[in-house]
Formats: structure tokens, C-alpha cells, sequence
């Protein structure tokens, strides 16, 4: 008797569940009342949990800034949706499916690669337009309709790197390299093509695992082989070690590296070891004031967003990015006038927008990616990021 | 390659063995004890650098060394007091899948106490002096790892073959219940084994993340796993042969990095165990167990 009963209940249960299933999954894409639902699919914690962090925050401001979408003369309010995919590309999964499974009308993120190529099919197979913000690989929106993104890819920084490098009078350059690391290996790929092809000479190419900590010996490497400047493109995790037992080492070598050391982090893990460090990056404080003096009010007026974005009010490119995928998505959704994903993912292919961003204006080629040529370079000045140069790809 | 290049990954090789061989101790002590192994161990390792973090903002380098070591002793015997001692009667898997537990637990705590950004270790000034001579450029916590690793061995070895609590510690070892109806406070030799174990962590960590700069939640987990290798290698249960194995694991993957194949250098380590399992399971210096029939 008691089993059949249990058998009952739990047969009952399978189907209240499957029930919940089918209702959920048609109801994917739909609007909860006068509230739409738009994914933040950000890294919170992980190896990039500080940049995601970072991005959050700007995306929050967004959502402060244009609280309420307009769609056929009704006002939706957006909802965000957060989570948090670990920097990991098996959690970026079940992160992405959560998201459809609540129904988002589009996803704003992430910070990192590896985590939205992971998860751009199932954003693409479920028609969610998605913009990634400083996700720089080319593969995250090659042969994905749906992802679009505000940043530029890792060929066009390694390129504008090298153009730097080889401007400022350096001819023989060592590169450090993370080995299975799609954006260092991404960046330093292109950095060797455009500087070889410049005429300068890579004279050492150092590789290293991820998860390492110890880089003394590729570091006496780079010191014996002499080079005077030292690409090093890698995830910001690795900047202080490889600064710090630099400086143990007593290698001092004009540091070049990407977007991701563009952090404030790096001056207080670093300290002076980070001076004379060269990044490039998406924006750079002072490049729209609007922007600049809006979002240092509102990291201001909250404590715990200072905290949050390291106890300072300093502007980095990520936060730009950021804050125009949200408003690119907005206006996306506004333009196509439609909450259908087609519809939106049209609207963006189409866009041609400049006001109300950032760092705009906008507009998508045929693979989704923002149109852009400039770089803004900072360095390290006595412990201060300082905006050096704005340097150009040659088209 | 010239001289100074070889002296200086030869100096890299032996600091990053003389940290691992102070780990690779913990390992293989609490082996010998419990034969258990103490998966949390490297991450005990790892929050005893954020100990120090925390330490030197109230307190100077001299109080906060000692600090971090009582810090480090407290958590590993909470460790072993809440995770390990209730499952004592339990199978050694049970209490292996708990050290498991507590490993993904600590790193999870590190995660949200602490935030995933890697935090920077404190410079003391009198392990961060650097010399230089010629080309060849060495802090003293370079210096000095291999060096305090060798005296602490020393120390251990006495202390394991000379006095009654190493007596003690022996027995325990060979036979638990024996030694029980001996005398011997078993738990309380446990206890002082998970204490010697942390000390030599809290130090290990301390001469690793100077040398290192940053601390961040996983930090510990592939030291950790390489230097449970290192007590393989060495012999688990044998003091002296987790030195050797730290030793051999940290100079070859400076070997094997500055040769240019960073890309194997973590499964070099592995492959190594492999082969040390196939050729020689009882390690290089262990006791050959013998089968009573």
C-alpha cells in the first residue's frame, strides 16, 4: 500500500514537474507583466571575477540611467537578470541556460572569451541577441548571429601593439605567451605577424600554463636573451607576478600587454614595479565627460560600489564597454520595436547609432562586431594610468 | 648558456623545492599517522597567506610571522577536530572524501571572504632584500628557503627519532590500537602531527608568497596536489623523502620551464608520479611494506 502510494506521489511529482518544464520553455522570450528580463552574463567570481565586477557595475548604472524600454507605445520596465558564470566555461553554460530558461529578451556580457564562446550557441539556438562587452576573441561572434559586441577583437590589439612597439624605437621584443589562454595566445599571434611583418624581430617566445605562479625561469629566459621589451598580453591574474618577480629578478624591460591590464588593481598589487607599463584599452577617462562625471556620481553615492570597484572612482575601458552593450541592446530593442529576438537581432545588424554612448558611435559588420579603428594607449606614470596616445590600426 | 644564467635557475629550482618540501612534510606526516591524505592541506597553505595579508595591516613583520603560524595551527587542528576526528572508526575513504570536502570548502570560503582578485602579499623587508652579484639578481627569501627547509628536516628528524613524543608518534604510526593500550593519548599525537604539519605550511607559505607577491583562492590547490607528489615521490610517511621529492619536483619544473616546455612542466610532475608508482610504489626512500601472510 505504501508503495503504490509512493509510486503515485512521484509519478505526480514527474509530472507537475514536466508540466513546469513546457510552461517555462514556451514562455521563453515573454514579457512578465509590464517588467522584460535582460541577462547579465557576467563572471562574479573566478580567475575574472574583479573585471566582471567591474562591468556589473557599469551595467547597473546603465540600467539606472534608462530604467524603461518603449515598445509599441508600451513602457517596459527591464529587469536585470545576474549570473554569474564563474569564469568557467562549463558553469557559463548552465548560466546561459538559466537565462533563457527565465525568459531574457536579450544578454548583455561578459568579460572574458573563453566563457561566451562557451555559452554563444545556446544564446544563438534560443534567438537571444547577445552583446558581449570585452569578450575580444573573434570567435564569440564568428559564425554566431546572435552575438554582437562593443568591444574590438584580440587581431586589432595585437596589431596596435605592434604598431606601438615598433613606433617607439623597439626592434627586438620577447613575448609571453598562456599556453590554451585563447585571448593571450589570440593577441600574441597577431602581435608577432604585424611586428615581424614591421620589420622587428621577436628574440624570445616564452610560453607559460594557466594556474601558474612561478615565472622566474621564463623570466631569467627573457633576461638572458636581452630583449628590451616584453609583450605579455595575459589574463590580469598573472600582471603583478610576473611585474614583481620581475623586478626580483632584476629584468627591467618596457612591459607591453592588452585591455586586461588596464586595472587600477595593478598599481596596488604592483606598486612601483608597475611603472612604465604600457596597456591599450577600449575607453580612456576624460574621453566623454557626460559619461565620466554620471558614473563617478553614482559610484559616489553608494559605499559598496566604491568597494566594489576597488575603493575608487576610477573610469576603465570595461565599464565603458559595458554601459554602451546595454544601451546598444535598449536601442536595439526600441528600433526593431519588438521584443522578438529576430526582430532585435535585425535592428542591431542594421545600427547605426551615436548618441547617448560612452565611446559610440555604433554600427555591426556582417559579423557582428563594432565597427572601430582607434585604441586609446595609457601607461603607468608614478603610479597613475595616464592616457598616452590614441594609435590606429593601418586599414 | 652561461654560468650566471645556469646559477640563477639553479637558485629559482631550489627555493620554489624548499617551499614544496615544507608542504610535502605536512603530507606525508599525517600519512603516516592517519594513512589518510589531507587534500586540504594545500589549501590551508593558501589561507595562511591571507593570513598574513590580514596580519601585517595591525601588527609589525615580528609579531605577525608568529601570528600567522598560530593562525595556520588553529585552523588545521579545527580541521582535523570537526572533519576528520568523528569518522576515526569510519573507512579511509570516507575520510579522505571529507578532506575533499573541506579542500573545495576552504577554497570556496578563500572565494567569498576574500574575492576572487589575487590580493598582495605583504613585502617584509628582511626576506625581501636583494643581492646582487654580477648578473645574477636574488632576494634572501631565495636564499633561504632551501637553507630553513634543511634546518627545520633536521629539526623533525631529531624530534621523530630522539624524544618520547617522536617515540610516541612512532608507535602511533605502526599501530594505532597498540599504542592506545600503551598509553599513548592517540588523538593527542594527531593533534600534534596536524600542528607540526601547519607550522611547516604557515612557513612554507610564508618563503612561497614572498617570493610570489599574490594570493588568491586557488592558490593552493596545484602546489597542493604537486606537492603530495613530492611526498610520493620522497616515499609517503618517510620526512626525509618528501624533502628530497620537493626538492626534485620544484628544480625540475624549473628545469623543464626554462627549456622551454612550460606546456609539460605541471604533467611532467604527474608522469613522474606514474613512473615512481610503476618502478618503485614505496618511493625513493620509503619502508618496503611487507606483506604477513
Amino acid at each position: 500500500m505504501k508503495k503504490r502510494l509512493l509510486a503515485i506521489l512521484m509519478t505526480t511529482a514527474l509530472a507537475a514537474s514536466l508540466i513546469g518544464c513546457s510552461a517555462n520553455s514556451s514562455s521563453s522570450a515573454s514579457t512578465d507583466g509590464d517588467t522584460i528580463k535582460i541577462g547579465v552574463f557576467e563572471p562574479k567570481t573566478g580567475e575574472n571575477g574583479g573585471g566582471g565586477a567591474q562591468e556589473e557595475l557599469a551595467i547597473e548604472y546603465a540600467n539606472s540611467v534608462r530604467p524603461t524600454v518603449t515598445v509599441d507605445g508600451k513602457e517596459y520596465k527591464v529587469e536585470l537578470d545576474w549570473q554569474d558564470n564563474q569564469s568557467d566555461k562549463t558553469v557559463a553554460v548552465t548560466a546561459a541556460q538559466k537565462l533563457i530558461s527565465d525568459g531574457a529578451v536579450g544578454v548583455v556580457g561578459g568579460y572574458g572569451s573563453g566563457v561566451c564562446i562557451a555559452a554563444g550557441s545556446y544564446f544563438a539556438d534560443s534567438n537571444i541577441p547577445t552583446i558581449g562587452t570585452s569578450c575580444t576573441n573573434a570567435n564569440v561572434t564568428l559564425g554566431n548571429d546572435y552575438y554582437f559586441r562593443t568591444c574590438y577583437l584580440d587581431p586589432f590589439q595585437g596589431e596596435i601593439m605592434a604598431n606601438w612597439a615598433y613606433d617607439n624605437g623597439y626592434t627586438e621584443v620577447a613575448t609571453i605567451d598562456n599556453v590554451g589562454n585563447e585571448y593571450t595566445s589570440g593577441l600574441v599571434k597577431t602581435f608577432t605577424d604585424s611586428f615581424t611583418a614591421l620589420g622587428g624581430k621577436i628574440i624570445d617566445a616564452e610560453t607559460f600554463q594557466t594556474n601558474e605562479s612561478d615565472f622566474k625561469a621564463i623570466l631569467t629566459n627573457i633576461k638572458n636573451s636581452g630583449a628590451k621589451a616584453v609583450f605579455a598580453p595575459t589574463d590580469y591574474l598573472y600582471a603583478p607576478l610576473l611585474l614583481n618577480q620581475a623586478a626580483d629578478l632584476g629584468l627591467s624591460v618596457q612591459w607591453i600587454a592588452g585591455d586586461t591590464w588596464y586595472s587600477n588593481v595593478l598599481i596596488q598589487d604592483a606598486g612601483d614595479n608597475a611603472n612604465g607599463v604600457v596597456a591599450d584599452t577600449f575607453y580612456a577617462e576624460g574621453g566623454n565627460s557626460e559619461f565620466d562625471t554620471g558614473f563617478k556620481e553614482w559610484l559616489q553615492a553608494d559605499s559598496s560600489r566604491m568597494t566594489t570597484n576597488l575603493d575608487s572612482d576610477a573610469i576603465v575601458g570595461n565599464h565603458a564597454v559595458a554601459y554602451d552593450a546595454y544601451m546598444v541592446l535598449m536601442d536595439a530593442i526600441e528600433s526593431a520595436n519588438s521584443l522578438d529576438g529576430a526582430a532585435i537581432r535585425e535592428a542591431l545588424s542594421s545600427m547605426n547609432a551615436s548618441d547617448g554612448f560612452a565611446c559610440g558611435p555604433y554600427s555591426f559588420d556582417q559579423n557582428g562586431d563594432a565597427v572601430k579603428d582607434t585604441s586609446y594607449i595609457c601607461g603607468i606614470d608614478n603610479g597613475e594610468w595616464k592616457f598616452q596616445s590614441e594609435e590606429k590600426v593601418s586599414k | 648558456m652561461t654560468l650566471s644564467y645556469f646559477i640563477q635557475q639553479l637558485l629559482n629550482g631550489l627555493s620554489l623545492g624548499g617551499a614544496y618540501a615544507l608542504i610535502a612534510i605536512g603530507y606525508t606526516m599525517v600519512y603516516g599517522i592517519l594513512r589518510m591524505i589531507n587534500f586540504a592541506h594545500g589549501d590551508v597553505f593558501m589561507m595562511s597567506g591571507y593570513f598574513m595579508i590580514y596580519a601585517i595591516t595591525v601588527m609589525p613583520w615580528n609579531i605577525a610571522i608568529p601570528a600567522v603560524i598560530i593562525g595556520t595551527i588553529l585552523l588545521g587542528t579545527l580541521i582535523e577536530r570537526v572533519a576528520y576526528k568523528p569518522l576515526r572508526s569510519a573507512p579511509r575513504m570516507s575520510v579522505m572524501i571529507s578532506a575533499i570536502g573541506v579542500s573545495y570548502l576552504l577554497e570556496n570560503l578563500a572565494n567569498y571572504l576574500f574575492t576572487a582578485m589575487p590580493q598582495s602579499y605583504p613585502e617584509i623587508s628582511i626576506l625581501k632584500h636583494v643581492y646582487t652579484f654580477g648578473s645574477i639578481t636574488v632576494s634572501r627569501v631565495t636564499l633561504l628557503a632551501p637553507i630553513l627547509t634543511i634546518i627545520l628536516t633536521l629539526v623533525l628528524v631529531l624530534l621523530v627519532n630522539k624524544t618520547k613524543l617522536g617515540m610516541a608518534m612512532r608507535a602511533c604510526s605502526k599501530d594505532q590500537d597498540t599504542a592506545r593500550i600503551m598509553g599513548i593519548k592517540v588523538d593527542n599525537i594527531i593533534t600534534i602531527t596536524f600542528v607540526i604539519g601547519c607550522t611547516l605550511a604557515a612557513i612554507g607559505s610564508i618563503l612561497y608568497f614572498t617570493d610570489r607577491n599574490t594570493v588568491q583562492p586557488y592558490s593552493g590547490s596545484l602546489p597542493g596536489l604537486k606537492c603530495f607528489v613530492a611526498a610520493v615521490i620522497g616515499g609517503i610517511g618517510n620526512i626525509p623523502g618528501a624533502v628530497l621529492g620537493g626538492f626534485i619536483v620544484g628544480i625540475c619544473q624549473i628545469v623543464i620551464t626554462a627549456t622551454g616546455y612550460s606546456v609539460f612542466s605541471d604533467a611532467f610532475t604527474f608522469v613522474l608520479l606514474i613512473i615512481i608508482l610503476f618502478v618503485k610504489p614505496s618511493g625513493f626512500l620509503g619502508e618496503k611494506a611487507i606483506e604477513k601472510v
